[in-house]
């Protein structure tokens, strides 16, 4: 795992978060979408935080892409999970929501879930990953072998 | 009936999640490694290679049948059972079925993980 990498799942992670969060605050400034007014939707996506969120959730699908590119599913998904905490976190400290106990065991479990997967190797099924192995290797029994 | 009708939704949420995670990580292990593409070809190869895999578009497409069986699931139950129970369940699901379909070598490790996830994310939410 290469920093690079780490900023990718960190992209993920806080680019959903703030994605979902610009889109609650425009959807609640548009109001309901009914399927008789579907102008409404046009309104909508020109809401300036909408519009933004949608920026973010690209950007978002774009880093999740890269991600899946050299890591495994059951990798990447727990350990962006993070940003459910961030959601929480950031309800708390900037919103001034509420958080129940009952929270704050989930963010804990989260926590300690991101941190158990954390720990592990991020890829185990890479198929050419193991054939660029096996060639690395060969082609150093070769040179090996020829020196 | 309601409770049917929830649930019969949350379960297609799940079932379409889990496809679209599954043909995406797999469209995404056949175009390569992103960070190695950039390097050696640029940035173009990438977008190239992403949209010209089928299971990209698939994954997409399952992904998009997802998101609206959500919102029809949603105006049938509560969204505070809903979206928990979809993404709990998403998560459970993508590690058997990364196991089966993409050969993860899921380990006990990674279960506690999902798990763990699982259960805080239901827990979020209530």
């Amino acid at each position: 795992m290469t920093f690079r990498k780490y900023l990718v799942l960190a992209g993920v992670t806080v680019f959903a978060a703030a994605g979902d969060s610009m889109l609650s605050y425009g959807m609640k400034q548009t109001g309901q979408i009914s399927l008789h007014h579907l102008g409404g939707v046009v309104a909508a996506v020109l809401n300036p935080w909408i519009a933004l969120g949608i920026v973010l959730l690209l950007a978002f699908f774009a880093s999740y892409m890269n991600a899946l590119s050299w890591a495994d599913l059951t990798y990447v998904l727990p350990a962006t999970s993070l940003g459910y905490v961030l959601l929480a976190l950031i309800a708390r400290f900037v919103l001034h929501e509420q958080v129940s106990p009952l929270r704050w065991l989930g963010i804990a479990m989260i926590s300690g879930g991101v941190g158990f997967v954390a720990g592990g190797p991020a890829l185990t099924s890479h198929k050419h990953h193991h054939t660029d192995q096996a060639v690395e290797s060969g082609q150093s029994m070769a040179s090996g072998s020829g020196a | 009936m309601r409770h049917v009708y929830t649930w019969g939704g949350i379960l297609v949420v799940t079932c379409a999640s889990v496809v679209g995670d599954i043909l995406l990580a797999r469209a995404m292990k056949q175009v390569g490694d992103f960070h190695q593409l950039w390097r050696q070809f640029g940035v173009w190869t990438i977008v190239g290679r992403v949209l010209s895999n089928p299971n990209f578009f698939l994954g997409v497409a399952s992904m998009t049948v997802g998101f609206f069986s959500l919102l029809f699931a949603l105006s049938w139950g509560d969204v505070s059972l809903v979206a928990p129970a979809a993404a709990s369940l998403t998560f459970i699901g993508n590690g058997f079925a990364a196991r089966i379909f993409l050969h993860e070598k899921v380990d006990r490790r990674r279960w506690i993980a999902a798990v763990l996830v699982a259960t805080g994310v239901a827990l979020l939410a209530g």
